[in-house]
């Protein structure tokens, strides 16, 4: 039995993980002696849709190798284990970056379309998924097939949010995005209050293409929903090629050991952090030309940052409201800093209307919140519980790939959509995610 | 400006790791191996990578008797090469080496001979070349001899003796020598060996050699904390470690 955590460190299943280091390797023999296995990625995922409590576990990350690059096109296919990071590493130094990417650069191919991973551009390029050219997706029972637009569409569909459900991908074809600098030029405005950051997102959504909004969820009174509102493009003159650390991916960065004691990240710390983290803005506006690093992945700069929250781990509620549900919105807030947990970092982001074409995607046009607590069980769960209301009572959704909480009747009434998936699910596949929410005998 | 690594035991998990830097580096890749599939995506990853080519060469390293044959069809595609890394190598089970001598003589032909038969058939060629890095990936269980791991312990320990005094030999032709002293890495070699700590990544490992090989370094222990580790447990009197059971 080996250690298999989420990024949210909360559920302590035992696993059995098994990992191909070829391609030859990944064969139905692989998985035939066990009842159900899940594939499994890099674990960036929060709550447990990577995870398959006393089950087996086919873990891809060795299975990291490129296929083909075509630096005139922008097209690049790799092994479903490559993580964004890897792909980075070769595109970028030629000029290439990813369309879409979420807030670490350590996630693999597979996992960026299991979950239909969203970043700051959804505004303007949508989903992952919407990227993807093809892939090949491997069932149970040994079969390949390779999925996209024009082939096995409604597979390509399924497979695209489906969470791993739907089998093994094996490798992914991906289309990137020209880019001439490694370099962003940014703005960091200082915003109090909702009505402020919707005047700022209105005319930033139509001239940036990466925004996103810290919020402090921890303040009350006058100083309720103040934030950092962040826009961003990538800079259009070159970079003289003797630059060249700015194009490389850091592969040694500083790493938290162990498991921090439990009092570090606390009510009060937290507060605090909040407080510190909105006053170090001093002007209005902050403009700034930065790295891609520290703009896309200000977390990646400390390995392992999620055990800080110590032994009991932490939770991510991210939840969409759609727009018009401002009200909605303010109560969330509230709650959360009423409640007496205490959110690090609360993120804020406007969705756009492109769709994507999987059929269990998360993102709609609407608000976006998404806060992270200490696991404080009951004050946590009462929380969640509290939020997920909200949600419900403005037709909202709660994103999978960060959910630890949600009970079958409210996943179902938020993803009806789950009754078109069910028939592409491969039957020898669940995680537990899915046998919450669902059940296996769907 | 054509750059040549020679790799083998290319299908190594740490050999595939620093093969991955030196191809981002634009170096001319020449892998042997045992087995051409494996082979094959590794070169087809090393191309996109930005290798500027790459050969490979389909061989069992543990007949010695191939040798001579082998580095003949490297050195015809090769007028240069910088830098030759020896990654293969077997761990086996103290178990299975107490019970058969046959066990340990050909875990020493792959682990100590074959190294020493390669080298002294590609040295004319070093030595008028005049320059070139030779990296051997020997281990810090060649250290000191533990109650543990000592039949495959004893195998790197004549491996990084051999390797230490090589570089002596070769100071004076301008070809350099490194020891590559590898603690616990996580990879197909260990995986029945129980996880902790101290084990590094596979990435990490290329990423250490790839900085002892650009250093020039002679003996480089990686992670570099292996130094320290090593350094008091070879300071341990020996009435007290022969009681050691580690």
């Amino acid at each position: 039995m080996a250690e298999w955590l989420s990024w949210g460190r909360v559920h302590r299943y035992s696993h059995t993980v098994r990992t191909p280091n070829w391609m030859s390797e990944l064969t139905p023999g692989l998985f035939q002696d066990s009842k159900r296995f899940l594939p499994g990625g890099a674990r960036r995922s929060y709550g447990d849709v990577c995870l398959n409590r006393q089950g087996l576990i086919i873990d891809m990350t060795s299975l990291n190798r490129f296929h083909a690059f075509d630096q005139e096109t922008g097209v690049i296919r790799a092994d479903a284990g490559a993580t964004l990071a890897d792909v980075i590493e070769i595109s970028l130094p030629r000029g290439w970056f990813l369309p879409v990417t979420p807030g670490t650069k350590w996630v693999t191919l597979g996992g960026a379309i299991a979950n239909d991973v969203h970043g700051k551009n959804h505004h303007v390029l949508g989903t992952f998924g919407c990227h993807v050219l093809q892939f090949e997706l491997m069932r149970s029972d040994g079969s390949k097939r390779i999925c996209s637009r024009n082939e096995n569409t409604d597979l390509f569909n399924a497979t695209i949010g489906g969470l791993g459900l739907t089998g093994i991908i094996t490798w992914v074809e991906l289309q990137l995005i020209r880019v001439v600098s490694p370099l962003l030029d940014t703005e960091n405005i200082l915003f109090h209050g909702l009505d402020e950051f919707n005047q700022l997102a209105k005319e930033s959504d139509e001239q940036f293409p990466y925004t996103v909004a810290w919020i402090d969820c921890m303040a009350t009174g006058s100083n309720m929903a103040r934030g950092i509102y962040m826009r961003g493009k990538h800079a259009e003159d070159v970079v003289s090629s003797y630059e060249k650390k700015l194009w490389q991916v850091k592969r040694r960065v500083p790493s938290v050991p162990f498991e921090a004691p439990e009092f570090l990240l606390n009510e009060w710390t937290l507060k605090a952090f909040n407080s510190l983290y909105y006053h170090k803005q001093r002007e209005q506006v902050v403009a700034r030309r930065v790295s891609y690093d520290p703009f896309f992945y200000p977390l990646d700069v400390l390995n392992g940052w999620n055990k800080m929250y110590g032994r009991r781990g932490f939770y991510q509620y991210q939840m969409l409201l759609p727009f018009g549900a401002e009200d909605a919105l303010k109560d969330a807030i509230a709650c959360v800093a009423h409640s007496g947990i205490g959110s690090s970092l609360a993120v804020l982001k406007r969705f756009g209307d492109m769709t994507s074409p999987g059929i269990l995607s998360f993102p709609r046009q609407g608000y976006t919140l998404t806060l992270d607590f200490p696991n404080m069980q009951h004050l946590s769960w009462d929380l969640m519980r509290d939020l997920t209301e909200i949600v419900l009572r403005a037709k909202g959704r709660v994103y999978p790939g960060k959910d630890a909480f949600i009970d079958r009747a409210t996943y179902q009434q938020m993803f009806p959509e789950w009754q078109d998936f069910v028939k592409y699910k491969d039957p020898m596949i669940s995680s537990s995610f899915w046998r919450r929410v669902v059940g296996d005998n769907a | 400006m054509r750059r040549v690594m020679l790799i083998f035991g290319a299908t190594s998990a740490i050999a595939q790791a620093t093969a991955k830097r030196f191809a981002l580096q634009r170096y001319e890749m020449h892998l042997v191996a045992r087995a051409q599939a494996k082979l094959d995506e590794i070169a087809r990853d090393l191309k996109v990578h930005g290798a500027t080519d790459v050969f490979t060469y389909v061989q069992d390293i543990a007949d010695l008797d191939s040798h001579q044959a082998l580095v003949d069809q490297i050195l015809e595609r090769c007028d240069v090469i910088d830098i030759i890394l020896h990654a293969h190598g077997v761990l086996g089970t103290q178990a299975e080496y107490e019970k058969d001598i046959r066990a340990v003589a050909d875990m020493i032909q792959i682990n100590y001979l074959s190294i020493v038969s390669l080298n002294q058939r590609l040295l004319p060629f070093l030595e008028k070349q005049g320059r070139g890095t030779i990296a051997i990936i020997s281990s810090v269980a060649g250290d000191r001899g533990r109650a543990s791991n000592f039949f495959y312990g004893s195998s790197k320990a004549a491996l990084t003796a051999y390797s230490d005094g090589l570089r002596a030999r070769l100071l004076p032709h301008g070809v350099h020598v490194c020891t590559i002293k590898p603690g616990f890495v996580a990879s197909p070699m260990t995986a029945n060996v129980k996880q902790g700590p101290l084990f590094a990544s596979a990435e990490q490992a290329g990423l250490g050699i790839e900085k002892a090989i650009l250093n020039q370094s002679g003996i480089a222990y990686i992670p570099k904390f292996w130094w320290f580790i090593m350094f008091v447990v070879k300071g341990i009197p020996d009435f007290i470690f022969k009681k050691l059971k580690f």
